[in-house]
């Protein structure tokens, strides 16, 4: 998105509030989004959405226009997003740190079945789609959080490198140990929709 | 890599080649496993399918609950500039 010709950072920097009614108009949305995918849980997605732009607007001074406008916001919403999953996480689970290990073989392929060519309006009713939110929060957050840039908001690798402070190697590493985790978990789900088909 | 890709190799291609960024000669080496292997042909797929379903659900407009929206506005003092 051309954000340059839409907000004024120099506006924003002067406190403009019209501005940055502006900004909110522009961004909330896809940081509601972002977060909604991250905690699965609307109050929670609601307060990293209030907290993004609230300290959006209490550092808009020290924001120096390095990255763009929407990767400033996006790296705050993650860093809020992932804080606030690390403190359910150790108000929950006390010492359990299981949830967030690397298992190998969540991403080495374990299902065959073809499962591309089920009719269409398959993949498109409630229960498919439930499948396909369950599936997310089932990756560890590291992961999580970069199909979420990269995969549903659309960020390029780079640009979810500067997001979350990753070398592209990084990105790329996780992205490709997310798409195989919730292939195998699609895989699971779609196979048993095959099965009923041919039944 | 020369010769034959196995399917471990495959595997740490499998983004590049579905994003459409891997250099040639390493496609046509996972295009003629593929051919050969058909566990492979699924996973390389379904993969795509996997991307392509959460692709259309980011197609989808973020647009905020009305009274998500307001609530923001509200804590952000910024109710006077909210568009109807
Ligand atoms: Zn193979």
């Amino acid at each position: 998105m051309d954000e340059a010709s839409v907000i004024s950072l120099e506006a924003l920097k002067q406190g403009d509030r019209q501005e940055f009614a502006r900004l909110v108009d522009l961004y909330a949305g896809q940081v509601y989004r972002l977060a909604l995918k991250m905690l699965n849980d609307p109050l929670d997605a609601e307060d990293v959405l209030q907290n993004t732009f609230l300290k959006a607007l209490q550092s808009i001074d020290t924001f120096e226009g390095r990255s763009s406008l929407s990767t400033w916001l996006y790296r705050i919403a993650a860093n809020e997003a992932l804080m606030l999953l690390r403190r359910q996480r150790s108000e929950v689970s006390l010492g359990d740190s299981s949830s967030d290990d690397d298992h190998d073989d969540e991403y080495t392929p374990r299902e065959f079945t073809d499962w591309c060519c089920l009719p269409e309006e398959e993949f498109l009713t409630a229960e498919s789609r439930q499948a396909l939110d369950d599936a997310i929060q089932k990756l560890p957050e590291k992961l999580r959080i970069v199909f979420v840039l990269r995969d549903i908001e659309g960020l390029s690798i780079e640009e979810t490198s500067r997001v979350l402070g990753l070398s592209e190697a990084a990105v790329k590493t996780r992205l490709l140990r997310a798409r195989l985790h919730l292939r195998n978990t699609l895989s699971f789900y779609f196979r048993e929709r095959v099965a009923e088909r041919k039944s | 890599m020369s010769g034959q890709v196995r399917c471990q190799d495959l595997l740490a291609s499998l983004s590049d080649y579905v994003d459409g960024v891997l250099d040639e000669a390493l496609c046509r080496e996972i295009e003629a496993h593929m051919a050969a292997c058909p566990n492979c042909r699924v996973v390389v797929d379904t993969l795509r399918k996997t991307i392509y379903l959460y692709h259309q659900m980011s197609k989808e407009p973020a647009t905020l609950p009305s009274v998500v929206q307001e609530r923001l506005y509200r804590m952000l003092h910024l109710d006077d500039y909210r568009k109807l």
